[in-house]
């Protein structure tokens, strides 16, 4: 191939910096509830997703990467212009960062997973017409838009309603927060690390059955459950702190909670949204190293390094600012609401993620927070906004598409 | 690529906190109530004017708070408790403020006198009236428990506790306002007829202070119903 070096290097250029833009924005909506409730200051809260955004990114990031880099399109029609699949590909990157760009400079609540995939689907249709669009596979990824935020929804409603009936409505919640808290703490690191091993480990040369990953998964839970519990019991209850707020000494059992959740979060995001970046880099990588445009071998590892890397580079530089600005904004979660917020949301996306679906993770996290208000949990949620987030997928997803259309022919144009 | 989140923008501002303040300040109002009587009692009509300013003062600002926390009530914000419950809640919490204010603007305006023989029976009648806006305020002050626990379990019982006190506490100034409405009768000949007929007026408005603060527990067993 001609250019293919050149290709190679300007698609791992627009990739890193969509991951940079990824870990200097987005990942502050999965952190900023763990911020805003005082769980984690800023430096902690940045640690934290700096370590699992990595974590989830490099383990758990490969099948979502594959769709991406081989799901949306018929990438077999296209077995005699591979360069035209590259020049699709970045194309869509451009187009999705410019998107983002705009829309952020603009305050409008867009998402990254759907302007990439909308990016991908808009050069497919105009430039390869519409056979070239991989429907079914299309059509469970937008499904998964409206189910995601529902499902996400649903749990954190049970999770929270689960937390009232055990914990918050008892005559001494003290107490039942003593011994529940470190169950809900197994069963995130039981959820997490199933999800993870069930699926995703192929890409890090790790293969596991079911009952093996189950085994796993319930030793790490148990771990941090059994960790979890013993700093429970060392926290010092303060009656002091009740007269004010008779929940105060409840809501410190909570972050505790809040802190594993928070992990999970920040790797769940990973695992999903590293994809958004590199998914058309992985492309560019098969076609420039194999010829051919139909790769079956699993995304190199180092692809999944270079997308983690930009994430946390972009949270390392500008993201911490973004996570302080938003979590000033966000006190209305206490612990014990924001923990079923982020645990119905991570488990949602990571197991988005095992099956190698791209969604939203702000959306999911909306849905959740949604689920915890239908609960008569939060004091006030204001509609108007989630109407407009939950809209903004139709804007962007024609969006996306129209600039990269633009951006396909400029490429075209270019290279030959 | 440094945008505003759009994810803070989906919560919305609590009302909790302001209609907690707007209920402290008109127990504020009401609380000045006991200076002022004080003042009629010993005949110091300059005294009963600055008591006075400084309720009109202190309704002003009940009154502020009211328009402000209206403002930021958009009919899209969803909350744990119905809109129009916490708008009703507000209006009656301000009608104990306006209540006070009448009071003092009448009892000033009319440079009321009280028969000497009154004196301890109307000033224990007023406090107890005062007694029940502070157990409402004690109500109110619940809510952000309320929200913690999802108004359910444990916390709806001590809610519960504390609105049957206030029923109490009003039920006592219905009685006492009985026990002077007949003392004044009693004493009818001995007084000036407008005199007579101001002072029941006065019972009145100050039994009904109370009420008011009976009615701000109402609306909050209606929000805990739902």
């Amino acid at each position: 191939m001609e250019y293919g070096l050149i290709y190679l290097i300007l698609a791992a250029i627009f990739g890193l910096f969509m991951a940079w833009g990824i870990g200097a924005n987005d990942v502050a909506n999965a952190m900023a509830t763990s911020v805003g409730s005082r769980v984690l200051t800023i430096k902690q809260a940045v640690f934290i997703a700096a370590i699992f955004e990595f974590a989830g990114a490099v383990l758990a990031g490969g099948e979502v990467t594959n769709t991406i880099r081989s799901g949306i399109i018929e990438v077999g029609l296209l077995e005699d212009y591979p360069e035209e699949l590259i020049f699709g590909m970045l194309a869509a990157l451009l187009a999705a960062g410019t998107w983002l760009l705009i829309a952020s400079t603009m305050g409008w609540p867009v998402s990254t997973t759907h302007s990439i995939v909308g990016a991908i689907m808009g050069f497919a249709i105009t430039g390869l017409g519409w056979g070239a669009v991989h429907w079914p596979v299309v059509g469970s990824i937008v499904a998964s838009w409206v189910i995601s935020p529902v499902l996400a929804g649903c749990v954190a409603y049970m999770l929270f309603r689960s937390v009232q009936l055990l914990i918050l409505d008892r005559r001494d919640p003290i107490t039942s927060a003593r011994r529940f808290v470190p169950l809900y703490i197994f069963a995130t690191g039981f959820i997490m690390t199933l999800m993870t091993t069930l699926k995703g480990l192929q890409h890090v040369g790790l293969e596991l059955g079911t009952a093996e990953s189950c085994g796993i998964a319930v030793i790490v839970g148990a771990t941090l459950a059994v960790g979890g519990k013993l700093v429970i019991d060392r926290i010092p209850i303060d009656p002091s702190l009740d007269r004010e707020f008779h929940y105060t000494n409840v809501e410190r059992i909570f972050a505790v909670l809040m802190v594993i959740t928070a992990c999970a979060m920040a790797f769940s995001h990973g695992s999903n949204d590293v994809a958004n970046a590199i998914g058309p880099v992985a492309a560019v990588l098969t076609i420039v190293q194999s010829g051919e445009v139909a790769g079956k071998a699993p995304v190199p590892i180092w692809v999944l390094l270079l997308g983690a890397a930009g994430i946390v580079a972009g949270l390392l530089m500008l993201g911490h600012r973004v996570i302080a600005t938003v979590g000033r904004e966000i006190t209305q979660l206490t612990p014990s609401r924001g923990f079923a917020c982020e645990l119905a949301a991570a488990g949602t996306v990571v197991m988005a993620s095992s099956f190698g679906i791209p969604v939203s993770t702000t959306h999911t996290l909306v849905g959740a927070v949604l689920g915890v208000g239908l609960a008569r949990g939060i004091a006030a949620l204001n509609l108007s906004a989630v109407r407009r987030i939950f809209l903004s997928w139709v804007v962007t997803l024609p969006a996306g598409g129209i600039l990269s259309v633009i951006f396909f022919h400029i490429m075209r144009i270019s290279f030959s | 690529m440094i945008g505003r989140s759009y994810f803070s923008g989906i919560f919305g501002t609590s009302p909790i906190k302001p209609l907690q303040e707007h209920v402290t300040k008109a127990v504020e109002c009401a609380e000045q109530l006991v200076p002022l009587f004080e003042a009629v009692a010993r005949n110091d009509f300059d005294e009963v004017a600055a008591v006075q300013a400084e309720i009109s003062r202190l309704e002003d600002e009940a009154d502020d708070m009211k328009k402000e926390l209206r403002m930021r009530l958009p009919r899209t914000l969803f909350m744990p408790v119905d809109r129009r419950d916490v708008l009703e809640m507000l209006r009656l919490q301000d009608r104990i403020a306006n209540r006070s204010k009448d009071i003092a603007g009448l009892v000033l305006g009319r440079r009321m006198t009280l028969p000497g023989s009154l004196v301890t029976p109307f000033m224990e009648f007023v406090q107890r009236s005062i007694d029940a806006v502070r157990q409402a305020k004690k109500t109110v002050d619940e809510l952000d428990e309320l929200v913690e626990t999802g108004f359910r379990g444990s916390e709806v019982a001590v809610v519960e506790a504390l609105l049957e006190d206030l029923d109490r506490i009003e039920k006592d100034t219905d009685n006492m306002q009985i026990r002077l409405r007949r003392s004044l009768r009693d004493m009818e000949d001995t007084l000036p007829a407008v005199d007579v007929m101001f002072l029941y007026r006065v019972l009145e408005l100050v039994g009904k202070l109370a009420d008011n603060a009976q009615q701000v527990g109402a609306r909050l067993q209606i929000m805990l119903a739902r």
